[in-house]
C-alpha cells in the first residue's frame, strides 16, 4: 500500500461533488479540495471553470506547488473583485475546510471559544464564508473527523449559513442554501437525511458507521445499506500524480 | 499643476488620534508597509483600522495603535494565522467589526457612492449579523424578503502602495490584482499612496500603460516616493513577499519581548536603515513572486 492510497481515494470521492454542476467555478481550498476540483474538471465535469489560485481563470487545472516551465493556461482575468461578481451570481461550488461544523451544516473558521470578544483561539476571520453560503453550492473537507470539528451544539461563530430555520430572515428558506458533500478521513456524508439531517453516504474501507457516529458530536442519519467509498481507478491515479507532482497531498490528512 | 509629493512623515502628520484609516492590499500583498511603519513610530492612537489584513494589522495591534478593527480576515497566507492579531484578539483588546470579504467591499463601495448602504444577501443566516447589530436587515420594496443592508464604510484616510505614480497622483498597479484599492481610494476623504517608482506624467501616454490606472488622480491627495515601500509584503510584478522576513516577524511573537525587539531592529531605525537591514533594494527586488 502506498502512502497516498488513502488520500487518493478521498480525492476521488470529493471530485464527485462537482459532477452535476455544469459550467460553474470550482474552488477547492487546501490540497485535497483543490486536487478534487482539478480531477473533476479533467474527468466528471469538463465544463468546470477554475482559477490559478491567484488572479486568472485557467483552461486546465494548475498542478500544486512549484512549477517548471509550464505556464498556467489563462482564460480570463479573475481578480478578487471579480470572484465576488461570480459568487453573487451563484455560479460556483466551493469546497472548504472549516474548523467546526454543526448539525445544521453551519461552519466556522473565525474563532473558537465561548466569548466572541475574547476568543480562546483566534483563527482567520469569516473570510468569504458568509457570502459563499448564501450564494452558491458548498461542500466541506475535514481531514480529522472528530467531535472537536463536528460539534454538539452550534459552531462558536456561524461564518457560513446552514439549514437552521431559526436564523433565516423573512422570505428565506432552506432552498436558498445549497450544502452538498462533507468528505472526511473516515467517510463521505451529505444532507440527505430527514429534514436535511447529515447522512452517511459512504464509508472508507475498514471504517464502521458506529465509529463515524462516535467521532461526530451530533446524531447522524445512518441508512441500512452504506456503500464503501470507491477506490480510485488507474486513470484517476495517473491524473492525480500529474496534478500533484511534488506529492503535497501525502501530508494532507495530518 | 498640483504637486502632491510629500514624505511619509508628512502623511502621518495629517492623521489624528481616533481616525478611521483604510489600508489597501490583501493579506501579505501590496501593503503600504512604509506608511504603517511611520505610524508605528508616531504617537498616534485609538485608530479604527479597515483592512483585508496582513502584517499591517498585526504590527498596529502589537504596537497598541488599534481601538477598533473592521476586517474579514487577518492572515499572511503561507502563515495562516497572524500572530500579533491573534494575541490582541485573545487578550480581548480589540473592538471588532468582522464581516464577509464581499460585505467589506460593498461597504467601501457604498461610501464611495455616498449612499448609506447596499442591499445584499451576504450575511444572512450567520453570526456576522448577531455580532454586528449595526448591520440592519431591510424589507425590500420589490419583493417579500428581508435583505442585509450593508452600511457604508467611510474612511477618513486610505493608505495604499502602488507600482508607479506621478506627482499629480496618477497611480498605476500592474500586478495581477488591484485588490480593493480603487474602492479604498473612493471611500476615503483623503488617500495617500506610496509608490515604488515616481514617473513623469508622460509615462502613462505610452502603449497600454494607462489601462493599469484604476482611479482618477482626484482620489489621490498625496504621493510618497518609497522604493520597496510594500516590503515585507509583495508588489507584483516588482517583487514577491519576503518569506524569511515574515517568518522572523511571526517567530518574534513567541517571546514576551519579541515585539519590542522587532520594533527596535526594524522600525525604530527609520526607513533608510530598514531597507539596509532587510538586505537593500536589490535584494528586495530579487524576492521571488509567490506560486500557489
Amino acid at each position: 500500500m502506498r502512502e497516498t492510497d488513502w488520500v487518493d481515494r478521498i480525492v476521488c470521492a470529493a471530485a464527485l461533488a462537482w459532477a452535476d454542476d455544469g459550467e460553474v467555478l470550482a474552488t477547492g481550498i487546501g490540497a485535497v479540495p483543490r486536487l478534487a476540483a482539478s480531477l473533476a474538471m479533467l474527468t466528471v465535469n469538463t465544463e468546470l471553470m477554475m482559477t490559478d489560485s491567484e488572479a486568472w481563470l485557467v483552461r486546465e487545472p494548475v498542478p500544486l506547488g512549484p512549477r517548471g516551465s509550464d505556464e498556467p493556461k489563462r482564460e480570463t482575468w479573475m481578480g478578487f473583485s471579480r470572484i465576488f461578481d461570480n459568487v453573487w451570481g451563484g455560479k460556483r461550488h466551493a469546497m472548504v475546510g472549516p474548523t467546526q461544523i454543526d448539525r445544521h451544516g453551519q461552519a466556522n473558521i473565525s474563532m473558537v471559544g465561548p466569548d466572541y470578544r475574547k476568543p480562546r483561539a483566534q483563527m482567520l476571520g469569516v473570510r468569504g464564508f458568509p457570502g459563499n453560503s448564501i450564494n452558491h453550492a458548498n461542500s466541506f473537507f475535514v481531514p480529522n473527523h472528530s467531535p472537536k470539528v463536528f460539534v454538539a451544539g452550534e459552531v462558536d461563530m456561524v461564518a457560513s449559513a446552514g439549514y437552521n430555520a431559526a436564523r433565516l430572515p423573512r422570505g428565506w428558506s432552506f432552498d436558498d442554501i445549497d450544502l452538498r458533500l462533507i468528505v472526511t478521513n473516515l467517510c463521505v456524508m451529505d444532507f440527505g437525511g430527514p429534514a436535511r439531517q447529515v447522512r452517511i453516504r459512504s464509508l472508507h474501507p475498514g471504517v464502521s458507521a458506529q465509529q463515524v457516529q462516535q467521532a461526530t458530536g451530533f446524531p447522524l442519519h445512518v441508512p441500512h445499506e452504506i456503500a464503501e467509498t470507491a477506490a480510485p481507478t488507474d486513470a484517476q491515479l495517473a491524473l492525480i500524480e500529474r496534478l500533484d507532482p511534488h506529492g503535497l497531498r501525502a501530508s494532507a490528512l495530518g | 499643476m498640483a504637486d502632491k509629493q510629500m514624505s511619509a512623515a508628512q502623511v502621518v502628520a495629517q492623521l489624528k488620534d481616533g481616525m478611521t484609516v483604510g489600508i489597501g492590499g490583501w493579506g501579505p500583498r501590496r501593503k503600504p508597509m512604509a506608511l504603517v511603519r511611520e505610524i508605528l513610530r508616531s504617537p498616534l492612537k485609538d485608530l479604527t483600522i479597515v483592512a483585508y489584513g496582513g502584517a499591517d494589522v498585526g504590527m498596529l495591534c502589537a504596537a497598541g495603535k488599534v481601538k477598533k478593527l473592521v476586517f474579514a480576515f487577518v492572515s499572511l497566507d503561507f502563515i495562516p494565522l497572524e500572530p500579533y492579531f491573534r494575541i490582541a484578539r485573545q487578550n480581548g483588546e480589540l473592538e471588532v467589526m468582522e464581516v464577509d470579504e464581499g460585505l467589506f467591499m460593498l461597504g467601501l463601495k457604498a461610501a464611495g457612492m455616498r449612499i448609506p448602504y447596499i442591499p445584499t444577501r451576504v450575511g444572512i443566516g450567520t453570526d456576522v449579523l448577531r455580532h454586528n447589530p449595526e448591520i440592519k436587515m431591510i424589507g425590500s420594496p420589490y419583493d417579500e424578503r428581508d435583505w442585509v443592508a450593508m452600511p457604508a464604510l467611510p474612511l477618513d484616510v486610505a493608505l495604499l502602495h502602488v507600482d508607479r505614480a506621478d506627482a499629480r497622483g496618477v497611480c498605476q498597479v500592474t500586478g495581477p490584482d488591484v485588490y480593493m484599492d480603487d474602492l479604498f481610494a473612493r471611500a476615503a476623504k483623503k488617500t495617500f499612496v506610496t509608490c515604488d517608482e515616481l514617473v513623469d506624467s508622460r509615462f502613462f501616454e505610452q502603449g497600454g500603460q494607462a489601462r493599469y490606472v484604476f482611479w482618477e488622480r482626484s482620489q489621490t491627495a498625496g504621493v510618497v516616493h518609497m522604493p520597496c515601500g510594500a516590503h515585507p509584503s509583495s508588489c507584483a510584478p516588482l517583487y514577491g513577499f519576503d518569506v524569511q522576513h515574515f517568518k522572523e516577524y511571526a517567530a518574534s511573537a513567541k517571546d514576551a519581548g519579541g515585539w519590542q525587539q522587532y520594533y527596535e531592529r526594524y522600525i525604530a531605525c527609520g526607513e533608510q536603515e530598514y531597507l539596509q537591514r532587510v538586505g537593500g533594494e536589490q535584494a528586495v527586488r530579487d524576492l521571488a513572486l509567490p506560486v500557489f
